[in-house]
């Protein structure tokens, strides 16, 4: 049966994972042009090898970021996801809601947040940086999972029921195995989403890669420039690899291979 | 063993009320096959299911083994009662062993126990188990996935089968054998069989009962025999077709219109057997145009006489089976 992926992660891969990083590398392009190419591409490596204590510490900030901000829109989002699935009018209504928060410019959406934030005191930093990549991580999540359930071929839906099977007995055994893949196929765009979206969380003092190219453009420093899109590169791809590999190993054995992404 | 009374489904549609199934009454003894016939949209498919109320009845009653089964909890009525679907439906993430295994799982056998008796099932239905255990329902072709399919609704023994058109997607050839190999099991078995077709072949093969379905009412409820010698009105004879007594052929056996007789036979001389059905026997006296074929034992001596007065006396009398 076919398990269709509706949700077109190419756009926000390239906006995200594309033209931020692009942006450092078109800087380092015309640097590269001129005359002190090899200076500058020494200078870099030589920054990179004297930072990669800094270097990594910024990694995990990032990292941790995202992992939090998926972590807690997976724990949101498949829920609602299945949730959803029983009344078309209610899911017409979240998808819609999770829309609206994508068209939302990230750099807006920390603003938004800082008066909310103010009150606890915690108007810019760690937090406005996880709950605004939680909330971009959720359009992806929820709509995939939706997709996910609802494609599942009706007669075993039939035949579970039929057979005595409760609705938790069901999803578990029959629905969420094969749904899966999809749903991580989900989780893989919300990943690549949100490393795009920790690194501009570097304006509102949440650390992470996003460091280098914010203190790259405001100090006109071309090293860093270069190695925080380098890192968040590589971070995109080893985090969209590690996932693609782990939705291979969960797809039903009993499926010919198939990518929904 | 199972009774329904004034079984009724209606639905509120924006066009009005429509009755899907109108007070349907009937009952069906231990061990029989009661095959629900008729056109689709007759309501036979919601008369199952409301067997095992994955559609609730809008009034009526269903009695299960003398229970009525609304005040049984249906998760666990759907476990008791084994069902096979025309999808077929098998979990594509689990493995046939696995998928045999779902409801004695559900009712928590042990793992051994549950290997066990997928390996029994899997080899009463001809597959056989050491090749098929675990293979998944993509490696199977059709034939083989149905017999999955029965099996699994075998797995925890329940006493009534639920089938919905379960051979219908088979092409002619599969078909013939599953219902043969289901027959073979069910004179071992005995289940209580409620069987939903819209193909009156399969019915006069396979069942004990029909009831037959017209626009949510029961047209007749009878022994195929009877069904095809006396249809209850225009629209049971047109259904069941103008060569209906060529259909009675098949269920009547040389056995039931012989006169005993004995003797020897010449080897390669033309004979029919106790256990044949009258199509054998009528197609040789139309063929051969002779008025009497000998009825011959294993061992091939003659034990009886089939004369072609018999079978028009057998075809135009007594409905006895």
């Amino acid at each position: 049966m076919a398990l269709v992926c509706t949700f077109n992660w190419t756009g926000y891969y390239l906006t995200f994972e594309v033209v931020w990083p692009v942006a450092g590398w078109l800087a380092v392009a015309r640097r590269f042009a001129g005359a002190a190419r090899q200076e500058a591409i020494v200078e870099t490596l030589t920054f990179i090898v004297h930072n990669l204590p800094i270097i990594g510490e910024r990694t995990l900030e990032h990292i941790s970021i995202v992992g939090v901000a998926v972590g807690v829109a997976i724990l949101t989002g498949v829920p609602v996801g299945i949730a959803i699935t029983q009344s078309q009018r209610t899911a017409d209504t979240v998808l819609y809601l999770g829309s609206i928060v994508m068209t939302i410019p990230s750099i807006a959406l920390f603003g938004a947040l800082i008066p909310l934030l103010s009150k606890i005191h915690q108007g810019i930093g760690y937090l406005p940086a996880v709950i605004a990549a939680m909330l971009y991580a959720q359009l992806p999540i929820i709509r995939n999972t939706y997709t996910a359930i609802r494609n599942v071929d009706p007669a075993l839906r039939s035949a579970a029921i039929g057979m005595g099977m409760s609705t938790p007995q069901r999803l578990a055994r029959v629905e969420i195995p094969i749904a899966l893949p999809v749903i991580i196929a989900g989780i893989r765009v919300a990943v690549v989403i949100n490393i795009g979206v920790t690194a501009i969380a570097a304006y509102i003092g949440a650390g992470g890669l996003g460091t280098f190219i914010s203190r790259g453009i405001s100090q006109t420093d071309i090293r860093q420039l270069i190695t925080g899109a380098l890192a968040l590169g590589l971070l995109a791809i080893v985090a969209d690899y590690g996932l693609l590999w782990l939705q291979q190993r969960l797809t039903p054995k009993g499926y010919a291979s198939l990518d929904p992404a | 063993m199972i009774r329904l009374e004034a079984l009724t489904k209606t639905y509120a549609t924006p066009r009005g009320t429509v009755t899907a199934v109108d007070h349907v009454s009937l009952e069906v003894d231990v061990g029989q096959i009661c095959v629900l016939l008729g056109p689709s949209g007759c309501g036979k498919t919601t008369t199952l299911r409301m067997i095992n109320r994955l559609v609730a009845p809008t009034s009526g009653k269903v009695f299960v083994d003398g229970r009525d089964t609304d005040l049984a909890n249906p998760v666990e009525l759907r476990r008791s009662i084994g069902y096979v679907i025309q999808q077929i439906g098998l979990f594509p993430n689990m493995t046939v062993g696995e998928n045999v295994g779902v409801v004695p799982r559900l009712l928590g056998w042990r793992t051994e126990r549950i290997r066990r008796r997928a390996q029994e099932l899997l080899a009463m239905l001809a597959l056989e188990p050491g090749l098929f255990l675990d293979r998944y329902p993509s490696e199977l072709s059709g034939g083989q996935a149905q017999r999955v399919g029965v099996a699994r609704a075998l797995a925890a023994d329940p006493p009534v089968l639920l089938m919905d058109e379960p051979f219908a997607a088979l092409d002619p050839v599969n078909r013939e054998a599953i219902q043969d190999e289901f027959l073979r099991m069910q004179q071992a078995l005995r289940k209580t069989v409620l069987f939903v077709s819209h193909d009156i072949d399969e019915a006069v093969k396979m069942a004990d009962r029909i009831a037959i379905f017209q626009a949510g009412r029961l047209a007749q409820y009878a022994a195929p025999d009877e069904l095809l010698a006396r249809p209850a009105n225009e629209f049971v004879a047109s259904f069941i077709g103008s060569d209906r007594t060529l259909k009675r052929l098949r269920r009547i056996r040389v056995a039931e219109v012989m006169a005993p007789a004995n003797g020897t036979i010449a080897a390669g001389a033309l004979a029919v057997r106790a256990s044949d059905d009258l199509r054998r026997v009528a197609a040789l006296l139309l063929e051969t145009g002779v008025e009497t074929l000998p009825c011959i034992d294993d061992a091939g001596r003659i034990v009886g006489r089939v004369t072609r007065a018999a079978v028009a006396a057998r075809l135009a009398g007594a409905l006895a089976r």
